[in-house]
């Protein structure tokens, strides 16, 4: 059955390393939904956290391949259960849209949104939640007029007790100093 | 109380480790980067290299000029042959193969050679040259983006813009290709990086932080595995390259002499026991042998020994094995349940795993079930290959000519085959007596591979005689390489068996496609005035009772030698499995 899968990646901090994964999702025919990348909390080892559908299966079948390469640390696989993930969307509406009623500060209120920079020209209005939640709002806001309307990727941390890559760089430091 | 790994305070290692003894650690001192590159590659053993120049590869050829006297080059007639070569040498030494290539083209040219050792785990580094770093991006004269095209194929690759990165990026070539299941790397050196001067000194590296290149089975797995193979009553160990690609062949022996396991081995696998072993079964696969493949959905127990249950080997994967348990002995993490769902995935180097396995199992003796085997080879024989071997019909057959060439070097040669009929013959009939004596492009099945693969195995292990055979097709798919032969005077032996036809899509038009020939026959020049316009010695075969004289007479040629043999027109390769049919459905006619 094809679920909702977020991966969490580790590589080195090299050229081309993006390139390198998704390559392996372009081979078998499973799209990214989304894709967040940035340094760790570890110096020069970068975390890319990707969201796909597939099945539970293929997804092991991919992160092997996705391990496979040189440069990838390590790679985890999480069931929507097993995470608590993020994203934020911006909006830009003309400030024109606020001045005519209140209805777009009720839809700020109401969505926990806020307000980032108003100008005589637009407003931003940004949220964070999860991609229902900040595509209802844009649905709620577009009547309004939304000029411009952008979404992250996922950022996620999982509900491990602790985060496994610490106990998989412990023993290849420990497997290294033998 | 464990240590959080949030934070700066973690110290961790670094990205990649060196050896420091002194023998690995060279004094520093100012070169050039080409001048750099020869260092290297004489710091990892490297004595022999493949390639062909270019413009951006040209400060590395001069420099190579200076160094003549310790890095022998063989100069090829086409890139795909450089790596060809490579691999050959790679495949019969263990030894990590080189090719020298310029940018653009020649780096095109190369990529068939670079696929072809990625699906065949052969340990090569690719040494491109590349434009200088100010043209990179901009469509300059031959420029190519080769990290880019070469990157699904290789195991590694990369691309150097500074001398400085030469010595750091050798080492992680050569220890990436070597180490774990080998693979092909591409390390791609811009014209300025070869051109500037730094303070080189050079380290081999000893580990990198990212790659684990082998994993250690777990002993509760071992055991695991040790009983499955004690309660089997009907066992078989499948014999993949990994068995010779870890040197685990004493290992292989004592494992399954101890359990009295039959032993049938996939193409890669061939030569890693002798053939005549007893308990060898024979090759699995579409044209493997009729026992190993027919047993396996009789067997209770699949061993798969350093081998990948390759689609070639497996057919229709539901209808594999279907009585069996799997126990799955591999290097690659990736390989375990790729395939096949392995009920004991033994995650490691066999030549590891093998003797912890001999350990923990008890002797047995299957000499009933390997009867069964051996009533297969009997259906076989009566069915096939005796007819192969000794056909009735006036045409040569592809089978007589391998069983006899086989004999004529006692079994004892190394062999090395182009694609298609010819070499699903060779890998039947031709016979091995020691490891590493086979030399065949097995997952990418690429024409063209047999003439420049043989040069490298030849001049990998100059005292073996080594044997090519090859057909009408892919000769003439790297022909030109007769001229390295010529230049380099590689005493290689060419069987060429010509039946005029493209003769396995012919045999696929034949038995699936209402014998619809489309572009299958070849109208083809005369080899033998080729071969004199090589130089190249040859003998012409069209009768049988001449072939056992040229056999001898390229046996007992000092040189090169070219033995052209006309063969049945239309002969089939059997037995056979049919494409996505289950390897029961395995047809002997």
């Amino acid at each position: 059955m094809k679920q909702e899968f977020t991966l969490t990646i580790y590589s080195e901090n090299r050229v081309g390393l993006l390139s390198q994964i998704t390559t392996v999702f372009t081979r078998r025919h499973i799209n990214i939904e989304s894709l967040t990348t940035s340094e760790s909390a570890i110096k020069g080892i970068h975390k890319f956290t990707i969201v796909v559908f597939s099945t539970r299966e293929d997804i092991e079948k991919l992160v092997r391949q996705i391990e496979k390469r040189i440069d990838v640390l390590k790679a985890y696989v999480f069931a929507q259960d097993e995470i608590v993930h993020q994203e934020v969307a911006l909006y830009k509406v003309p400030t024109e849209a606020l001045l005519n009623g209140n209805d777009v500060e009720y839809l700020v209120r109401k969505y926990s949104a806020r307000i980032l920079e108003m100008t005589p020209e637009y407003t931003v209005i940004e949220k964070t939640g999860h991609k229902a939640e900040t595509q209802e709002l844009f649905d709620k806001l577009d009547p309004y007029g939304v000029t411009q309307f952008t979404r992250s990727g996922r950022v996620a941390v999982n509900k491990l007790k602790q985060e496994p890559l610490t106990d998989f760089l412990r023993k290849l430091e420990e497997d290294t100093r033998k | 109380m464990n240590s959080p790994v949030i934070g700066a305070k973690y110290i961790f290692m670094d990205a990649q480790t060196f050896e420091t003894t002194k023998e690995q650690k060279t004094e520093a001192r100012m070169i050039t980067g080409a001048e750099a590159v020869m260092e290297c590659l004489l710091a990892e053993g490297v004595d022999l290299m493949f390639g062909y120049p270019g413009g951006a590869i040209m400060p590395v050829y001069d420099a190579l000029y200076s160094y003549s006297d310790r890095l022998k080059h063989v100069l090829v007639r086409h890139e795909q042959g450089a790596i060809h070569a490579a691999q050959g040498y790679a495949r019969v030494t263990g030894k990590v193969g080189v090719g020298l290539v310029t940018s653009g083209p020649a780096a095109t040219n190369a990529v068939t050679g670079i696929a072809d050792a990625m699906l065949d785990s052969t340990p090569v580094v690719v040494i491109s040259g590349q434009v200088g770093s100010t043209l990179i991006g901009t469509d300059a004269f031959q420029e190519i983006d080769v990290v880019g095209i070469t990157q699904p194929i290789t195991k590694w690759n990369y691309q150097i813009t500074r001398p400085e990165d030469i010595p750091w990026a050798f080492a992680r070539a050569f220890y990436i290709a070597r180490h774990g299941r080998p693979g092909p790397v591409v390390l791609d050196i811009t014209k300025d990086a070869q051109f500037g001067k730094f303070m080189f000194q050079y380290q081999r590296m000893k580990s990198i932080r990212s790659y684990t290149p082998v994993h250690v089975a777990e002993q509760d797995k071992i055991e695991e595995a040790a009983s499955l193979i004690n309660l089997a009553k009907k066992p078989l160990a499948l014999i993949g390259q990994g068995v010779v690609l870890g040197g685990a062949e004493k290992e292989l022996l004592a494992f399954i002499e101890k359990t009295g396991i039959p032993a049938a081995w996939t193409i890669l696998g061939l030569s890693a026991l002798p053939t005549d072993h007893p308990l060898n079964v024979g090759m699995l696969g579409m044209h493997g042998n009729y026992g190993p493949n027919i047993k396996t959905n009789e067997a209770d127990l699949i061993l798969g020994i350093g081998m990948r249950f390759d689609d070639r080997v497996t057919a229709d994967t539901k209808k594999y094995a279907t009585k069996a348990k799997i126990i799955h002995m591999e290097i690659d993490p990736a390989e375990i349940n790729k395939i096949m769902h392995a009920d004991v995935p033994l995650l490691g180097d066999v030549k590891d795993t093998l003797p912890r396995l001999t350990e923990k199992v008890s002797s047995n003796d299957h000499s009933e079930w390997l009867q069964e085997f051996h009533a297969c080879s009997r259906v076989e024989h009566e069915r096939l290959i005796d007819k192969d071997l000794n056909p009735s019909k006036p045409e040569l057959s592809m089978g007589e000519v391998v069983h006899r060439v086989s004999a004529a070097f006692n079994d004892d040669a190394i062999m090395v085959t182009d694609v298609g009929q010819h070499q699903m013959v060779g890998t039947r009939y031709f016979r091995f007596k020691q490891t590493r004596s086979v030399v065949t492009s097995g997952g990418l099945g690429t024409m063209g591979f047999g003439i420049p693969a043989a040069i490298g195995a030849k001049m990998g292990k100059p005292d073996r005689p080594v044997v090519l055979f090859v057909g009408d097709g892919g000769f003439q798919m790297t022909i030109q390489e007769l001229g390295t032969i010529y230049q380099e005077k590689v005493p290689v032996k060419i069987v060429l068996l010509n039946n005029n036809f493209l003769g396995m899509v012919r045999q696929w038009q034949e038995l699936f496609f209402d014998l619809r020939y489309a572009s299958t026959e070849m109208i083809n020049p005369d080899f033998q005035t080729i071969a004199k316009g090589y130089y190249l010695p040859s003998v012409k075969v069209t009768d049988r009772k001449n072939l056992d004289a040229a056999i001898k007479e390229m046996a007992e040629s000092d040189g090169p030698f070219l033995m052209e043999v006309v063969v049945e027109k239309e002969g089939n390769v059997f037995p056979m499995v049919p494409a996505g049919a289950s390897i029961s459905d395995i047809r002997l006619e």
